[in-house]
């Protein structure tokens, strides 16, 4: 038997079956409805309004599902002087001739929020805090990576001093360049996570993020805030420049 | 209407060799895998131009999905639980219900020669879709291993630091990048041959929606 004439005999059969079916007819009414209203919206998919709104909301699932994957006593990989990336590139969300100057004689690091401790710091205290440095990788959410050596105070040590309520959601950072960023409190203690005042033994210069940077080897770049002008503590959702926009809020590495 | 629509037994009945050789749950993963994959592929193009591996490739901006770097990250961290989780349902149920087995293996070196010199010469019958030929079990136990590779490396790049034993196993995370690509670019060949050949065949692709 000529198998393409069998085939249109049982197509025909079959139609005819599934369509004296009611639940098959109704079915098959939605799927062109369906159809015709996504015509008439007449846009492309990506700019749909319920796709974004459902995308973000697997974006705030994936950030439940890294918080769940982070383990807190993971370091990332140090490495050594010989593998740093020289120069170090220069990122942000504009170009290095606006990197903001900031005043180091009247520059003061202001705590708010869940605090009960020491609110406000000068550059001074901050650099008589113990340092540490750390050879670590940075990942851009771009998809490049570098290797830099960061020196300052472990975080949670700083979180310590300020009085900070570990137990809060949220650690918020504003900036002299208009970008603002928040991390979630586990990562905040992580150990390797640093409050950054220097870059490969040198003051942290302007392009790198003076006075100083949060530097979290465990997350990506755009967590990494740079000339921090004040850190909040809070239970509140504080969002950020990228994170608003769309990219994952955890952003986890 | 009645009088068209056939009894059961008349259904039961139909010529051996049309009874549905892919079964329902075959054909839903198939096409929601075809659907993550167009997804996990265009959107991962917006992110790889975003910072280029191989400076000379790079995709054009019209067949890309996402429109920016953060919106094609929306679509492929969200696209990817579908094709993972669709993934695993496949696996498990080719293996559970003994399908690799019956038409995916056995598979020999020789009889992939044999069939592959046959389509060389245009001579590969494709009268009894029920069967896979030695080439396509290779293709698509080839392409079952590339989804692995893609899911491992995607994790790899994603969680360096968390998953750093996979990681280092990728050869470091610029490694995993290239792994990522080279696996896609995999995919994508095997999909260009995968059309062509539904082209060639069509009845083909009427088994994949009728299972028959």
């Amino acid at each position: 038997m000529d198998p393409h004439k069998l085939d249109s005999q049982l197509i025909v059969r079959d139609a005819q079956r599934e369509l004296s079916r009611s639940t098959r007819r109704l079915f098959g009414k939605q799927i062109l409805t369906l159809g015709g209203l996504t015509l008439l919206t007449g846009c492309s998919i990506s700019n749909d309004k319920s796709v974004d709104t459902l995308l973000r909301r697997v974006s705030r699932f994936n950030d439940d599902v890294q918080a769940w994957l982070f383990n807190p006593k993971r370091l990332a990989p140090t490495y050594p002087e010989s593998m740093m990336t020289r120069p170090f590139p220069f990122n942000a969300y504009y170009d290095i001739d606006s990197v903001p100057e900031v005043d180091a004689s009247t520059y003061r690091l202001e705590v708010s929020g869940l605090a009960t401790g020491k609110r406000v710091w000068t550059l001074e205290e901050l650099h008589a805090l113990p340092q540490v440095d750390q050879i670590t990788r940075l990942i851009c959410v771009e998809g490049w990576s570098a290797i830099g050596r960061w020196g300052g105070v472990p975080f949670a040590d700083f979180l310590q001093r300020c009085g900070a309520d570990t137990t809060a959601k949220y650690v918020a950072f504003n900036c002299a360049d208009d970008y603002s960023t928040s991390i979630d409190m586990p990562t905040a203690l992580h150990r390797q996570t640093q409050l950054t005042l220097r870059y490969d033994g040198n003051t942290l210069p302007p392009k790198y993020g003076f006075p100083m940077k949060l530097r979290m080897p465990t997350k990506l770049g755009y967590k990494n805030p740079k000339h921090i002008m004040s850190i909040e503590v809070t239970n509140t959702y504080p969002g950020g420049y990228w994170e608003n926009q769309g990219y994952n809020w955890f952003g986890g590495s | 209407m009645n009088a068209a629509s056939p009894t059961p037994s008349e259904t039961l009945a139909a010529p051996a060799g049309v009874r549905a050789f892919q079964p329902v749950w075959l054909r839903v993963t198939h096409w929601l895998n075809a659907l993550a994959v167009v997804i996990m592929v265009t959107s991962g193009w917006q992110i790889y131009n975003a910072s280029p591996i191989f400076a000379s490739i790079q995709f054009p901006e019209s067949i890309t999905l996402g429109g920016w770097l953060g919106g094609a990250l929306l679509w492929h961290f969200a696209a990817m639980w579908l094709l993972a989780a669709n993934f695993l349902v496949y696996l498990v149920l080719n293996v559970a219900l003994g399908r690799f087995s019956r038409r995916l293996l056995p598979i020999t070196v020789r009889s992939v020669l044999h069939d592959l010199w046959a389509a060389v010469r245009g001579a590969l019958g494709h009268e009894d879709l029920s069967r896979y030929n030695a080439v396509q079990k290779l293709a698509y136990l080839a392409v079952i291993v590339d989804t692995v590779v893609l899911v491992l490396s995607g994790l790899a790049i994603w969680k360096p630091v968390q998953l750093s034993l996979l990681c280092d196993l990728m050869g470091g995370y610029d490694q995993a990048r290239v792994v990522h690509f080279c696996a896609m670019a995999f995919m994508v060949a095997f999909l260009v041959v995968h059309i062509v050949m539904v082209v060639l065949v069509p009845r083909s692709l009427l088994t994949m929606l009728r299972g028959r």
